[in-house]
């Protein structure tokens, strides 16, 4: 039973397997490098199900598509990389004032503008989190193998949905076109979290963005018994725009509060010889994978390296960093940009000196000779 | 029902300026609407940015305001998956074919069922008188002082051009045919357009020295013809009005349930 189960897969086809695991049932999309194959695998797969799959005709429109049709009750999910992530970001900004579940996914190339779009980087996490204009908060989730992209993307629904916001999955060219093998879990074996909905009868006032004691709020499908308004601007529990200052203040701090208070519950990591590691290395994506590669060989030489590998990059998991971190000699973030998560590191730790950078940012992958090279620079022993 | 049982009254009083002609679309569109006896939950209003935008406020149905110039892009999002909902998308003519030209000239190409009322007042209102795709050559604007030298659009043509299966043009002073074009391209199957000629005598008439409401809606009386009318041929600088288009291709919706059906079998 299990062998039917286990299948040998590039990392974006076990994000199509993840999404659909998780329930998807619309996708919108438009062709770009290199994303392009989830939405030719879900053209192909998504019908099969009586899912729906559209290419639209640019980035914006796929962006706002899935919005919409994430209203009607379906899971929803779009696709892209750096030019598309751009283009998409004031609807993003719209899921997240609306409180629309939304999965995008962005399988990161070089950047800036058209780059290099067949080669891998790390250079968005910024975007991620800031892309979109004016104050928010958000939620960004990454993972380094295809089982762990299959597991993050169902995550991504489940948060998506528990949390009523858009979720950014930000994988790599690597990780996107790397092939290796992926065992698709059961049903049931992954839980899924289902929308919640609304249980205020037909007839009876909804509101719609009035958050319960625990700050989720209930939805109602557009085409069901309660019709209320849906908007960008500033608006109260009906849904309908204002600019009370009260009000304003009580959705921003809402919309903040209901990601930055769950950090702990949305923080996924994997841990690697942490317990006595003088040095850790704090990486994500691909280049995790580097970075393992060299603690698993100096640890066979009896070097005290470990890895702390980020699959929760927003909302930052600082505390856990600086707990994780604490006994570290040196910490070394590796990745592939110009230290867009070391930042975040070094305002995470007591001592932001002891912080180091490992990165890549020539559109080739880093290597653990690169990482090897650096470290020795940093052990004071040359190149 | 009556035609207040379709607003929000919770959520008045409205924007819209003395004399504008937004509010003689939303009652025409309301009167349509309670013609054909639709039950108002089957309705999905959808709208993006600018005066004529804020009429899903107003209206009792389900109801997505979303960004400028997107609001077809998340209603092809929303009819595609739930296509028994009758959707409706209510444009300003900046929002319709400035910055939301590429998605309304991509609906009409997929001919998917969607209903778009295009509220041309040839200015940008909300941001307080720019000119517009629609605004035309000589037009004065905010951002036009010297004269407009950008040509204007012809919603009509570029609808047909685009593959609208239902075009149409109607303006604030002919409320009776106006319900009647409503009433079509809510029934229609397919993509229909329905531009609606509508005044904004606080920008674009002043700002034109065109006058007031009644100036503006009188200009619609005097320069605008039924389609096929004698006097257009005498003075082609007249504008026609009716149904310009009204035919029967296939759907979008309807062809991705033959897609569902095709793959299913595979």
């Amino acid at each position: 039973m299990v062998e039917k189960n286990i299948r040998f897969v590039q990392g974006n086809e076990a994000c199509v397997e993840g999404a659909l695991y998780a329930g998807l049932n619309f996708f919108a999309g438009y062709p770009i490098t290199p994303s392009t194959e989830i939405a030719e695998l879900l053209s192909l797969r998504l019908p099969q199900k009586g899912g729906k799959f559209i290419q639209m005709e640019d980035e914006i429109a796929s962006m706002c598509a899935i919005v919409g049709a994430s209203l009607t009750g379906l899971k929803a999910m779009t696709a892209t990389s750096g030019p598309g992530f751009s283009l998409k970001q004031e609807a993003i900004g719209y899921a997240v004032m609306a409180e629309i579940p939304c999965v995008i996914v962005n399988v990161q190339r070089g950047g800036p503008s058209t780059g290099l779009p067949t080669k891998v980087s790390q250079g968005d996490i910024m975007q991620a989190r800031w892309g979109t204009h004016g104050d928010h908060a958000i939620v960004a989730l990454t993972a380094s193998n295809h089982q762990d992209v299959f597991k993050i993307t169902v995550e991504a629904f489940n948060i998506a949905e528990t949390f009523r916001t858009p979720v950014i999955l930000l994988f790599d060219e690597v990780v996107g076109h790397m092939r290796e093998k992926l065992v698709i879990p059961e049903p049931g074996e992954i839980p899924l979290v289902e929308r919640l909905r609304t249980s205020v009868p037909e007839g009876t006032d909804y509101h719609p963005y009035l958050p319960r004691e625990d700050g989720r709020l209930p939805m109602s499908d557009f085409g069901g018994v309660h019709r209320y308004n849906v908007t960008g601007l500033m608006h109260d529990m009906w849904g309908f725009p204002t600019d009370n200052p009260k009000v304003a203040y009580g959705l921003m701090r809402h919309l903040i509060d209901k990601i930055e208070g769950h950090v702990q519950d949305m923080t996924h990591a994997k841990e690697f010889f942490l317990d006595d590691a003088e040095c850790i290395f704090i990486s994500y994506g691909s280049a995790a994978r580097s970075a393992l590669h060299v603690v698993e060989n100096r640890r066979a030489r009896g070097e005290r390296l470990g890895l702390l590998e980020l699959q929760t990059l927003w909302p930052f998991p600082a505390d856990y960093v600086r707990e994780r971190c604490e006994h570290a000699k040196y910490i070394i973030v590796v990745e592939m940009n110009m230290g867009q998560v070391l930042q975040e590191v070094r305002k995470a730790v007591d001592d932001p000196e002891k912080v180091f950078l490992a990165n890549s940012i020539d559109g080739t992958f880093i290597t653990p000779t690169k990482i090897r090279n650096i470290l020795r620079v940093i052990q004071g022993k040359g190149v | 029902m009556a035609v207040r049982d379709y607003l929000r009254e919770r959520f008045m009083p409205h924007i819209w300026c003395p004399g504008c002609g937004n509010g003689i679309v939303m009652n025409n569109l309301i009167r349509a609407i309670e013609e054909l006896g639709w039950n108002k939950n089957d309705i999905v209003m959808v709208t993006g940015i600018g005066c004529s935008a804020r009429i899903s406020g107003y209206l009792d149905f389900h109801t997505l305001h979303t960004i400028h110039g997107r609001a077809l892009a998340f209603a092809t999002g929303l009819k595609l998956a739930r296509p028994e909902l009758n959707v409706i998308v209510p444009m300003g003519d900046g929002d319709a074919t400035a910055i939301g030209g590429n998605h309304l000239i991509h609906a009409a190409r997929r001919n998917i069922d969607i209903a778009a009322i295009i509220m041309n007042n040839q200015i940008y209102g909300m941001t307080g008188g720019q000119y517009s795709p629609l605004s035309g050559y000589g037009a004065k604007a905010t951002t036009a002082p010297y004269g407009n030298i950008d040509q204007a659009f012809d919603i009509v043509e570029l609808a047909k051009a685009s593959g609208a299966t239902f075009v149409a043009r109607t303006t604030t002073y002919h409320v009776k045919s106006m319900i009647e074009i409503f009433e079509k391209a809510l029934t229609h199957k397919g993509f229909s357009v329905v531009e609606v000629l509508t005044q904004c005598p606080t920008y674009y008439g002043r700002k034109n020295k065109i006058g007031d409401a009644v100036d503006l809606m009188n200009y619609f009386k005097d320069r605008t013809v039924p389609i096929g009318s004698k006097k257009k041929e005498q003075d082609p600088s007249l504008i026609e009005r009716g149904v310009f288009v009204d035919e029967q291709k296939p759907e979008y919706c309807s062809e991705y349930a033959k897609v569902i059906e095709r793959a299913s079998k595979g």
